[in-house]
């Protein structure tokens, strides 16, 4: 059995259902309470468990990320909702210097079983600082575990195991894919594991891999390219982004010779080049042509009047895979 | 070069010394009424505490120079604040030390080879003994202040008779988490203690250039929270600031901020050298015979005839005895295998660790150095 729908839905059916089954799981975060969430993902929650578990605090990031550690130090499992993912900086320090740390201070006697949910990404017409998508700055501290959904299915079940996760999670929701559209999610609490990436479309010529908002794009093209060209393109969800999915990048390279990146994070040190480097370990030998990047610009992500221009496009990608294909 | 020359402690208060609480004057007179609370073993257990803390501190300096450990902080002269507020914890209390507050952690229950293990940098010198929450010493400032805020909201939930405590120093509270776990704390009452110890210098800046307010403890008030000043080398003071405090917090009645003013007689680390900010030589000698926490107690004592020479020999020579066997456990210890640095980053490793630990390992039997 399930239902249709969208990714906030299913989002909040799962933080509905970890509630329900554990009294130890607590929701914290701005606006979350009352107010059911800016995007609405905690809406009814509060009034279902109350203010002690769904917990509007103080407007303060490092306060919000630092007690929630000492919560899980002390035997609660909370899920942090941090406003707009650009709003973490000031909690950012808790994240790398102690949340991500702890279990390795203390030879695994003290763990932060700590999830930090957070909108990301541009496309929404949000103001400044409101679609970073700054996912390199969590991927490159050790102790942490990144993960991005890029549909409803997936969010409910990753959100599911990121809390039962031992360690510290980053769990970053593609804003543009909030409302986008509706899927049929199971109502049962089912887990997709973390650190496992999704082969969403077969293809022989080309992969290309993408995560969050980008997977659309990535799809779009890669239809648009069939139909034109009659090429094929492998299209690779990495939703994990730490520890990536080292083997399901390097078997679908393996079949097909050829990969684009798609992503919206700045180009320079963005997870793409990343992904070039792990395919250059291990499958550089199965190449047919060099990797190439679509991404967002190394410029700050500009007003909303232009946004636009800084994400990749579908046009951009097909380009990408045309300049790949035809090297 | 501009220096904080008054001994007085210009750096505690712009020049001018806001009332304290204060039980033990500094001859060893009683002032305040201790209404039996404060009986003769636990003055004993206090002093006996505070010289063990001393004999630790100067050998770990001595031990440092001999490169026997790492770059040491050592804490001579905030012996009452760190034994004080330590003995009047209960033993499943969780306790938030910074990297100068290993006394405290030692008084509540760690042991000293661990101890000696953390300044020597090995990996399991962070490690307390088992039912025990001594978190390790928070090097970055402030940060550990909002974790004590989780632990005591989580024993509030849970319905735990246990409070938490936070160490911190004057530095600390220009810090914006010092202002986010006061905050968090009021607004949920949680059972947190936010003890400071006022030491007069964030290494070289003095608290009169770190604050424009008069004292620490005043700040309590924007927050609706308790607040106390104490000297914090008296030791009996400490003790029953730290007791109520835990008594308010296990009847709900919230966090306290406790101001301690003290004095560390030696410099920030052994890798400092404070002539440099402070007339070092004057100041320390001033605090050393006016306002020592050891020897007040002591003139007490011995006017009471609970304590005598022969007494403080025989303990001192225990203490020597029992440190140099803790330093020869930690000696003992197994070095570290440049392997464990891939154990524990996460629950369970994941490939990029298993491999690169893989590598290491390969380039340590090539090199044999393994």
């Amino acid at each position: 059995m399930g239902k249709n729908l969208t990714m906030l839905q299913a989002i909040t059916e799962a933080l509905d259902q970890m509630l329900g089954h554990d009294d130890r799981v607590m929701i914290l975060g701005e606006d979350i309470g009352v107010n059911g969430g800016v995007f609405r993902s905690t809406e009814g929650l509060y009034e279902k468990y109350g203010k002690d578990r769904v917990v509007d605090t103080p407007l303060a990031e490092s306060g919000i990320i630092g007690s929630a550690i000492g919560l899980a130090l002390n035997g609660m499992l909370p899920i942090v909702e941090i406003q707009f993912l650009a709003f973490i900086y000031p909690g950012f320090e808790q994240l790398v210097s102690h949340a991500a740390r702890m279990r390795y201070r203390t030879r695994g006697q003290f763990g932060v079983p700590l999830v930090i949910r957070t909108p990301y990404g541009a496309g929404i017409r949000g103001p400044e600082l409101h679609s970073e998508s700054v996912e390199t700055f969590f991927a490159h501290t050790p102790g942490l575990k990144v993960v991005a959904p890029s549909n409803p299915y997936d969010a409910k079940g990753l959100l599911i195991s990121a809390l039962e996760d031992p360690d510290p999670v980053i769990f970053l929701e593609p804003t543009k894919l909030y409302r986008a559209f509706k899927e049929e999610v199971p109502d049962e609490m089912y887990r997709i594991p973390i650190g496992q990436a999704k082969v969403v479309q077969e293809g022989s010529d080309l992969t290309i891999f993408a995560w969050g908002a980008m997977l659309r794009e990535a799809l779009n093209a890669a239809k648009k390219i069939e139909a034109e060209k009659g090429w094929q393109c492998e299209v690779v969800d990495l939703r994990t982004l730490y520890p990536l999915d080292r083997d399901t990048i390097v078997q679908s390279i393996k079949k097909t010779g050829r990969a684009l990146i798609v992503h919206e994070a700045h180009k320079t040190a963005g997870l793409g080049a990343e992904i070039i480097s792990i395919i250059n370990d291990e499958a550089l030998i199965y190449l047919k042509a060099p990797i190439k990047r679509v991404t967002g610009f190394d410029v700050p992500v500009p007003p909303f009047t232009i946004e636009d221009h800084y994400l990749p496009t579908v046009d951009r990608v097909k380009q990408g895979i045309v300049e790949t294909i035809s090297f | 070069m501009e220096k904080t020359g008054n001994p007085i402690m210009k750096a505690h208060s712009g020049g001018t010394e806001p009332e304290m609480f204060r039980v033990l004057t500094p001859e060893g007179e009683i002032i305040e009424t201790i209404d039996g609370k404060i009986d003769k073993s636990l003055m004993l257990k206090m002093y006996e505490s505070m010289l063990l803390l001393r004999t630790f501190d100067r050998k770990s300096i001595n031990l440092q120079r001999q490169g026997r450990i790492g770059t040491y902080a050592p804490f001579e002269g905030q012996e009452a604040s760190q034994v004080g507020s330590a003995l009047a914890l209960s033993a499943g209390d969780w306790m938030f030390p910074t990297y100068r507050d290993h006394g405290a952690a030692i008084i509540h229950g760690q042991e000293l080879y661990r101890v000696f293990l953390y300044w020597m940098a090995h990996f399991d010198g962070s490690i307390c003994p088992e039912g025990k929450r001594i978190m390790p010493p928070s090097v970055p400032i402030a940060t550990q202040m909002v974790h004590a805020v989780g632990t005591a909201w989580a024993s509030k939930l849970k319905g735990e008779q246990n409070v938490s405590i936070a160490y911190f120093g004057d530095g600390a509270t220009s810090e914006g988490d010092f202002h986010e776990a006061l905050n968090f704390a009021g607004v949920y009452k949680t059972p947190t203690i936010f003890f400071c110890q006022n030491n007069g210098y964030a290494i070289s800046v003095p608290f009169e250039k770190q604050s424009a307010s008069k004292t620490i403890s005043q700040r309590a008030a924007a927050y609706d929270i308790h607040g106390v000043r104490v000297d914090g080398n008296d030791i009996f003071a400490v003790w029953l600031t730290v007791k109520e405090a835990v008594e308010r917090a296990l009847k709900g009645e919230g966090p306290t901020l406790i101001e301690a003013i003290t004095f560390r007689y030696g410099a920030h680390t052994t890798a400092d050298n404070p002539n440099i900010y402070r007339d070092q030589d004057e100041i320390s000698t001033f605090w050393r015979e006016n306002r020592d926490p050891i020897t007040r107690l002591r003139k007490y004592l011995n006017k009471e005839g609970h304590w005598n020479e022969e007494q403080e020999e025989l303990v001192i020579k225990q203490f020597n005895e029992l440190i140099d066997a803790h330093l020869q456990r930690a000696e003992g210890h197994p070095k570290s295998d440049p392997l464990e640095m891939f154990n524990h980053v996460y629950a369970k490793e994941s490939w990029h660790l298993k491999e690169q630990k893989q590598e290491l390992n390969q380039i340590l039997r090539k090199g044999g150095k393994k």
